[in-house]
């Protein structure tokens, strides 16, 4: 076999995986754009060097873009370029990544930026390190009240500002209180005429509930009250899923109202899922809370939410043994800034956001370029049950919960051979894929279900690597079964 | 749990070191788990218990979601309030979602079977993954428009599977999936692509409809040495395809076996099936085939006669070969009447049953004369060993110079291009496609077709010269003749070709048939020589506007997709370093 890659001193890695820069694209079509520009053909004046890489690549127009990367800028790594793209990074950068990753000579090694690659980076850098040494970033918007430090700033003014801050948080929370009442008089008003009209009345009541949420400044609301809408289309068994989400909601509305009643973390957990969060900057400024480990990327996943993309990246830290999960949003069809390579680690500081599980983190400074990853340790399908449990008693709103399952084996469903089209497809109410496989435990008679909306090329690729023995998969264990994200095989990651 | 909503005792609440605490948990089943908990056949009595409790419970939830239903305004819900069912509606819910027990799963797949090939070296594992993702649905082929500078990375996939089947290795399990895709979706891939993906993937194909057909094309490197009832069972009740396959297989172990297996059923099979069967002898065709070929020619169906006869024409020692050999010395002969020494033709006046029971097809296609027409049938089927005995003892090249008289130059040329290709005959292919430099249109015959005649070697040189000699705007279906990679003497002569078509000003996508040739079959070794073509030329005056950049684009593609086979198979031979992530071993 080929020798292992080297890394130079200071954990800097010497170049990434071809894998890895295909995993920062925002899309597949980036991706595939991104390949295309990965031959040395178009670029001129491409070097590396100095924790950046830079290029010329020649487009369908008179003069060639510029290309820079920031390999290791203080907060992961920076893209530039002089095209007019909105894509982030752009076909331009992951080409020059690629054409970098793969080792082709025409990216001259070790040579100092050119002028017009420098001015960028300096900037870039010099900006992070300014973010770095000023600490808590001016004044705390007015999100959980009290709870946001006040700064070193000079007296009166610095008060001031807090008191305003103050005052629009308690306006807030009035606004939500209202919202809430007027949740809970609708959901009380629907079950008093009967969830049997749902069906008929389609999205629009409930878009129209999700409306006023957002008037109440109450996002979290908004986005449950926003999922009810298809339920009633889901297939056989709607009426209890419809129901059970009320009732969530109903439980949460409550919540809100008696949040003075509960434990402080169940109560943080209620001002969360209601959509109150702390600004990450807030969070990262309590240098007592920073997490510094080596951080594990073991999955990332988009998914489209009103007009917003949602990234998650779930982490899990090496010395604590303890997941974290980022959240990074795009709007208006834009990629999600955050983009982690997934199976490789990050040395790598953040805070978690109180209540929910104590899942949810802000990543800090990053400390050099991504390492090699590592295979995370797994649990058995009763241990993950048992987690997701443990779990909802911290956040009785929680759909699952990530781990690492070890040893199991996917087990198609029975007709997976005979019926036509890809993974049973065809079979109702369950979303595409996913329905009726199952991933069992290789020694024991106990499986998960998988959950719906698992791609069909996921199960597949997840059924082959099978053929070798037991996988290693990380997901998330909730009440509609598992969804696998990211497999293991022979001390190798393989996205799913 | 302490939001005020409900009464519900939280279960993870118990110890769960406690046994019957424990018990107790596993008693709030899941609705979406419990289906398959139904199912189990082995119960004990603690189980059975369970079972009884999980079904009140499920009554329980059954009677909130019907009370939901309905509404309140129609029948009072359980608890007096709209209020009390959500709240009781929220703690079962959380409760059904902490009591989730595992399911049991339903018929494990069988173990795949062992692959003892070696595996990939890491980076070219990286590149098959790269290669299949380009194959991908709307993925950056030649379906996404114009090609850009960068290479077609699709069209390498071949070219990488058989050097990858060259070495042996083993293919890795997680591209498995994108293998079978690849395989369903290019028939003229399958065979390569499912001989990588080896023994796993026919397991895998067992799971997934749309993966069937690797059953039965993956058949023929299942079953070569299969046992004798085996094989006649396959034969006996297979699939067509299955059986297809089977018989390919015994043919190449044991040609005989594989024709009296035929013989065994033959009267049985339909028309459409005979004929695929009977083509499939056309591999390893030998004389000891030419009994059953000779009953055929008496088959109810006139493509399977005319199939039989024709495999009988490329047996030359076979006797319908010996009946036509008769027929064409009678028609062609030394023309003795003008002292010229040339050759005298005397088309035949009839198409007698016999001559239509050897294969002779009686009704010429529009346009033809019938006696031109049996007579080019008559020659083709003939063995071109006959001539140089009835046309005095010359050679292919000195039969081919003989004037012809009346005008039947063309006909008869033309006839023995056909025998010369269908015998696989290569004096007579050399002697017939002449000189690389001769003009083109006078040739009766394919210079293609003549050429996949020849021994490669030559086939490369006489390639060479022609593409030389006459550009590239016939050059496609010769250059597809030639063996992979070009030789250099080829290679060169095209990029030359390329190059005069460039600098006489027409655009790159004329060529664009040869340049995708290129691509894929100019030596690597060579790809430094041709990096001065990649520059942009400065536009010339009355040159086709823009030209210079497309050829450009075009050579940078070129260059590119060459840089890229070199590093390929230099991947496959294991002489690139590895750049992945090297990880610990599990649990190291």
């Amino acid at each position: 076999m080929a020798p292992p890659t080297v890394f130079g001193m200071g954990g800097q890695a010497v170049r990434w995986t071809a894998e890895q820069v295909r995993a920062l694209a925002p899309d597949d079509a980036s991706r595939r754009a991104g390949s295309k520009l990965s031959a040395p053909g178009p670029w001129t004046e491409a070097g590396w060097g100095n924790g950046a890489l830079w290029g010329q690549c020649k487009g369908s127009g008179s003069k060639p873009y510029q290309t820079v990367v920031d390999l290791d800028g203080g907060q992961g790594p920076g893209y530039r370029c002089s095209c007019p793209s909105r894509k982030f990074p752009c076909k331009h950068a992951l080409g020059l990544l690629l054409l970098w990753a793969g080792g082709e000579a025409v990216v001259a090694e070790g040579g100092d930026p050119p002028e017009w690659a420098d001015g960028w980076l300096g900037d870039r850098r010099r900006r992070a390190e300014r973010k770095a040494a000023r600490g808590p970033a001016g004044a705390p918007e007015g999100t959980n009240a009290g709870q946001a430090a006040a700064g070193t700033g000079n007296g009166a003014d610095e008060r001031a500002r807090a008191e305003a801050a103050h005052r629009r948080a308690a306006q807030r929370a009035e606004r939500i209180t209202a919202g809430t009442q007027e949740l809970e008089q609708r959901l009380a008003d629907l079950l008093r005429g009967g969830l049997a009209g749902a069906e008929q009345r389609g999205y629009a009541p409930w878009e129209e509930m999700a409306a006023r949420m957002v008037d109440a400044q109450a996002p979290g609301l908004a986005a449950r009250i926003r999922e009810l809408g298809a339920i009633p289309g889901s297939g056989e068994g709607w009426p209890g899923r419809l129901l059970a989400e009320c009732a969530l909601l109903h439980l949460l509305a409550v919540g809100w109202r008696r949040a003075a009643e509960l434990p402080a973390p169940l109560a943080d957990t209620v001002r969360t899922r209601v959509g109150l969060t702390l600004e990450a900057a807030d969070l990262l400024s309590d240098k007592q809370a920073l997490v510094r480990d080596k951080w594990l990327v073991l999955a990332q996943r988009d998914a489209d939410e009103g007009r917003l993309t949602v990234r998650r990246v779930w982490l899990y830290g090496r010395s604590a043994g303890r997941h974290a999960l980022l959240l990074s949003y795009g709007a208006g069809g834009r990629a999600p800034e955050l983009a982690l390579p997934v199976g490789a680690a990050l040395d790598a500081e953040l805070a978690y956001y109180p209540g929910s599980g104590s899942l949810r983190a802000a990543l800090g400074p990053r400390y050099g370029a991504p390492l090699p990853g590592f295979q995370p340790p797994g649990t058995g399908v009763r241990e993950a049950l048992e987690g997701y449990a443990r779990m909802l008693r911290e956040d009785p709103w929680a759909e699952g919960r990530p781990c690492v399952l070890e040893r199991v084996v996917p087990v198609p469903p029975s007709d997976a051979g005979t019926a036509g089209g890809t993974a049973g497809a065809s079979r109702g109410g369950a979303g595409p894929g996913a329905a009726g496989w199952h991933l069992a435990a290789a020694d024991e008679e106990v499986a998960l279900p998988v959950a719906p909306g698992t791609g069909a090329a996921a199960l597949w690729r997840l059924l082959a690597l099978s053929a070798e023995g037991p996988v290693t998969v990380f997901g998330e264990c909730g009440h509609r079964g598992f969804a696998p994200h990211t497999a293991w095989h022979q001390g190798r990651v393989v996205p799913l | 749990m302490t939001v005020g909503t409900g009464t519900g005792r939280h279960p993870r609440e118990a110890q769960p070191s406690n046994g019957g605490a424990r018990e107790e948990q596993e008693d709030h089943g899941h609705v979406e788990y419990r289906e398959d908990r139904e199912k189990r056949g082995n119960h004990e009595e603690r189980e059975d218990r369970g079972n009884r409790k999980e079904r009140e419970e499920q009554e329980g939830w059954g009677e909130l979601v019907a009370a939901a239903l309905l509404g309140a305004e129609r029948r009072r819900p359980p608890g007096g309030s709209v209020t009390a069912l959500l709240d009781a509606a929220a703690t079962e819910t959380v409760r059904r979602r902490a009591g989730a027990r595992p399911a049991v799963p339903g018929q494990r797949p069988a173990h795949a079977p062992a692959d003892g090939r070696p595996p990939l070296p890491g980076a070219a594992e990286r590149r098959l993954a790269a290669l299949l993702a380009d194959r991908a649905p709307g993925g950056a082929g030649a379906a996404s428009g114009r090609r850009g500078a960068g290479p077609d990375l699709g069209e390498l996939l071949p070219q990488w599977l058989a050097e990858a089947n060259a070495h042996g290795y083993r293919a890795p399990t997680a591209l498995l999936p994108a293998l079978l895709d690849a395989a369903r979706a290019r028939t003229d891939l399958r065979a390569e692509t499912l001989a990588f993906a080896g023994p796993r993937a026919l397991w895998l194909a067992r799971y997934n409809a749309d993966w069937k057909f690797a059953l039965r094309d993956g058949v023929r490197r299942r079953a070569p040495d299969g046992r004798p009832d085996e094989t006649e069972k396959v034969w006996q009740e297979g699939l067509f395809a299955e059986r297809v396959a089977l018989l390919t297989a015994v043919r190449r172990r044991d040609p005989d076996a594989a024709t009296a297996l035929l013989a065994s059923t033959w009267q049985t099979e339909r028309a459409e099936d005979r004929l695929m069967f009977l083509d499939s002898l056309r591999e390893g065709l030998r004389l000891s085939d030419e009994p059953f070929l000779e009953r055929a020619l008496a088959d109810r169906s006139r493509t399977v006669r005319a199939t039989a006869a024709e495999l009988l024409t490329a047996l030359p020692g076979s006797a319908l070969a010996a009946r036509m050999a008769d027929r064409a010395r009678g028609c062609v002969t030394p023309d003795r009447t003008g002292g010229s020494g040339g050759i005298a033709v005397t088309a035949p006046s009839a198409c007698d049953a016999d001559m239509q029971r050897d294969g002779i097809a009686p009704k010429p296609p529009s346009g033809r004369g019938e006696r031109a027409w049996w007579l080019g049938q008559l020659v083709e089927a003939a063995p071109l060993e006959v001539w140089g005995e009835q046309l005095g003892g010359a050679t292919p090249a000195e039969i081919i110079a003989l004037p012809v008289a009346d005008g039947w130059r063309d006909d008869l040329h033309a006839a023995w291009c056909g025998a010369a290709v269908r015998q696989r005959n290569a004096p007579w292919a050399r002697a017939l496609i002449g000189e690389p430099t001769d003009p083109f249109a006078e040739g009766p015959g394919d210079p293609a077709k003549l050429l996949s005649v020849l021994p490669e070697e030559e086939r490369g040189a006489w390639a060479a010269r022609f593409v030389a000699a006459h550009g590239l705007s016939e050059a496609f279906r010769v250059l597809g003749m030639c063996g992979v990679p070009w030789p250099l003497p080829l290679g060169r002569a095209v990029v030359d070709a390329l190059e005069i078509a460039r600098d006489a000003g027409s655009y790159p996508w004329s060529f664009s048939g040869v340049m995708g040739l290129a691509e894929r079959c100019l030596d690597p070794s060579d790809t430094e020589r041709l990096a001065p073509l990649a520059a942009v030329p400065d536009e010339k005056e009355g040159e086709s506007p823009g030209a210079g950049a497309y050829w450009a684009e075009s050579f940078q593609r070129l260059l590119a997709t060459l840089r890229l086979r070199s590093v390929m198979l230099a991947e496959l031979r294991n002489e690139v370093p590895d750049s992945g992530p090297e990880l610990p071993a599990p649990n190291g």
